[in-house]
């Protein structure tokens, strides 16, 4: 079944009669279970694709579905609310909280979900073990290595176990190695738990981690395939 | 949105910028101390002057000719009425008339000054009972005597003086005995107030007591007084004597419409609401004047509330994209902003506090009088209240612009 649906999507700035495009016409779509990558340069357009993927965008012209919903279907509160509880973000800086600890990082999106509060610390410490962080779960962003920080900021998108996680430059900061452990973890969650994950990178070697590729050039998608041989960041690791 | 969650991640905000804080709680701090120390000190002058006020007596009243005084000018025409006399007097002492009198003294004023070979002095000079005066303010002279009701019959020409009149006039050497002149007129003081300072309105130091028919017949040249003071058994009878001196008091002058009343009625009570009055206007005055530095204090909040949204700018987008609303960010901000001001408050009620116990220290030196102490507990009710709402009505603006931010923007901000 279709999950994300994208027809003829732009996003256009500037004035009407000095317009910047974005996104051309844009159109694709990702069913449930996926993992796709948004491949491309930088200024192609994958991130502001991503934002609007994300609802934290509005397009300027076409359709985007996600689940059946376009955007205008929910109000601002609602739309906070398929945030907090539909979709998962994983960002290139991280973007933890610095003076909080792991497991109050991890929390964060909880605070915003109704969740009863008893409930916080055992589904953040669930999180916090699936990454393998839990001997670091009262340490500062301050006190953790750029790998760690990432495998925190994934633990945080996953604490309400979303129906896709949207990945940007995951591995932009970090060197090759901890890189391949991030993705580990990414692939896994594709893999073993079913989850829909996509993927923004300007590496192929990266985007290559995913089943799919759609690449995007000048605001506009310039291939849909998929890979051959999809790169298992897990054996690489062990060799 | 949790809201102790809220609290702590606001107390963790402020302790990591510490120095920043604290400059911005200071014009809450200073406003909110102010405040104290101004309602703190107004109480200790009010209880200063009821205890002075009280020390006269508070089974006292006076009676006034002429009619209730409004304003200044009307007071010139109290000292001008001529309708409390002699007959008045003898009216007021009859048992039937006035039942809860104790004692009666009328009273004039004397103005001029008073001479002993070639040294001259203006002190505040009264005609009046030195007996009287004397039972009012439990002060008895220290060397001589008082003159009684037979001076006062005999018109004697004597005076008892305060100790300042005594060096000014004497220097070194002993008063008593000797004649001193008022109006070219000698008097012979026979007595001597001990150092006392001041009773209520006039400083007993400086006092030159006369007998009252004394004074109206060589000095004034009058027959009516300018004021009565009759002592009541019980304080409790005010009401009931004033009462029955109105009844006898319009008797006597023929008058039929209280709004005709040619004296009025004075007890202790009316002055000390009126001092009261006097007092609260005063702190509100102040208080108006101390509101202004907390609206400065409050723009300080509003502008370091600015510079922490745009600081945080990111972190707002990272909320936001994780599932915060608009009306989250409001809330944390105006947390935020209610806990500098609410935390400024305490603290300047504590300073506020112990800056008026220490001038409750100094003034009681200063004023070799008991100044007493008392932590106002409705200002500093106020105060909490006043300066939490500082904080909502300040930080409302930045937190409105930070809910407003759009999260795209916010999390691409560097």
């Amino acid at each position: 079944m279709v999950f994300i649906d994208v027809k003829n999507v732009s996003k256009v700035y500037g004035t009407e009669e000095n317009p910047t495009y974005a996104l051309r016409d844009v159109s694709f779509s990702i069913e449930k279970g996926e993992f796709v990558s948004l491949m491309g340069p930088s200024g192609s357009g994958k991130s502001t694709l991503l934002h609007i993927l994300g609802f934290l965008d509005k397009h300027t012209n076409g359709i985007y579905r996600f689940n059946g919903k376009t955007m205008d279907d929910f109000s601002q509160e609602e739309l906070a609310k398929v945030r907090n509880k539909k979709m998962g973000f994983v960002f290139q800086q991280f973007n933890l909280l610095a003076r909080a600890s792991v497991l109050e990082n991890v929390t964060l999106p909880l605070l915003y979900s109704g969740v009863n509060k008893t409930l916080w610390e055992k589904k953040a410490k669930d999180k916090i073990e699936a990454v393998g962080l839990t001997h670091r779960i009262n340490h500062t962003p301050a006190q953790l290595s750029g790998g760690e920080k990432q495998r925190v900021a994934i633990a945080r998108a996953l604490i309400n176990d979303p129906d896709v996680i949207f990945a940007d430059e995951p591995t932009g900061n970090l060197d090759s190695k901890t890189g391949k452990d991030v993705m580990e973890i990414i692939q896994s969650l594709n893999k073993n738990d079913k989850r829909t994950v996509i993927l923004i990178t300007h590496e192929t070697y990266t985007a290559e981690h995913a089943k799919r590729i759609i690449y995007i050039r000048d605001g506009k998608v310039e291939s849909d395939t998929f890979v051959k041989k999809q790169r298992r960041a897990h054996d690489e690791f062990k060799k | 949105m949790n809201i102790n969650y809220s609290f702590k991640t606001a107390y963790r905000g402020l302790l990591s910028n510490k120095s920043r804080s604290f400059l911005t709680m200071l014009g809450i701090i200073i406003g909110i101390a102010a405040i104290i120390l101004i309602v703190s000190i107004g109480k200790g002058a009010e209880q200063l002057i009821l205890t002075q006020v009280e020390g006269m007596g508070a089974d006292m009243i006076v009676v006034r000719p002429g009619q209730q005084p409004t304003g200044p000018s009307d007071i010139a025409d109290t000292l001008f009425s001529d309708s409390l006399t002699k007959g008045d007097i003898e009216a007021l002492q009859k048992k039937n008339n006035v039942p809860d009198l104790i004692s009666i003294a009328p009273a004039v004023m004397v103005t001029g000054s008073v001479s002993y070979q070639g040294e001259t002095y203006r002190p505040t000079m009264f005609g009046w009972s030195a007996e009287f005066m004397s039972d009012m303010f439990n002060v008895y002279p220290e060397r001589g005597v008082l003159f009684g009701q037979d001076e006062i019959d005999q018109l004697s020409r004597v005076v008892v003086i305060g100790s300042k009149v005594e060096d000014e006039l004497f220097g070194e050497d002993n008063a008593l005995g000797q004649k001193i002149k008022i109006k070219d007129q000698n008097f012979r003081v026979i007595g001597i107030f001990p150092q006392h300072g001041q009773a209520m309105f006039f400083n007993i130091d400086e006092i030159v007591l006369i007998p009252y028919s004394t004074a109206q017949t060589y000095l004034l040249g009058i027959n009516h007084y300018h004021e009565v003071m009759l002592r009541i058994g019980n304080s409790e009878n005010i009401d009931r004597a004033t009462h029955d001196i109105e009844i006898t008091l319009r008797d006597r002058h023929d008058i039929s419409d209280p709004k005709d009343d040619d004296f009025f009625i004075e007890s202790q009570q009316g002055v000390v609401d009126q001092i009261g009055t006097i007092l609260n206007v005063l702190t509100l005055f102040l208080s108006s004047v101390v509101a202004i530095s907390l609206v400065v204090g409050g723009i300080g909040v509003m502008n370091i509330m600015l510079v922490s949204v745009t600081e945080r700018t990111k972190e707002i987008g990272l909320r936001k994209a994780i599932g915060a609303t608009n009306n989250d960010i409001l809330f944390q901000f105006l947390i935020e902003s209610t806990m500098l001001t609410f935390v400024g408050g305490i603290i300047g009620i504590l300073l506020g506090a112990t800056l008026s116990f220490l001038s409750s220290i100094i003034l009681t030196y200063a004023l070799s009088d008991s100044w007493s102490f008392s932590f106002p507990f409705s200002a500093a009710l106020l105060g909490v209240t006043v300066s939490s709402a500082v904080g909502v009505v300040f930080g409302l603006y930045p937190a409105r612009k930070a809910s407003k931010k759009s999260p795209i923007e916010a999390l691409r901000y560097e």
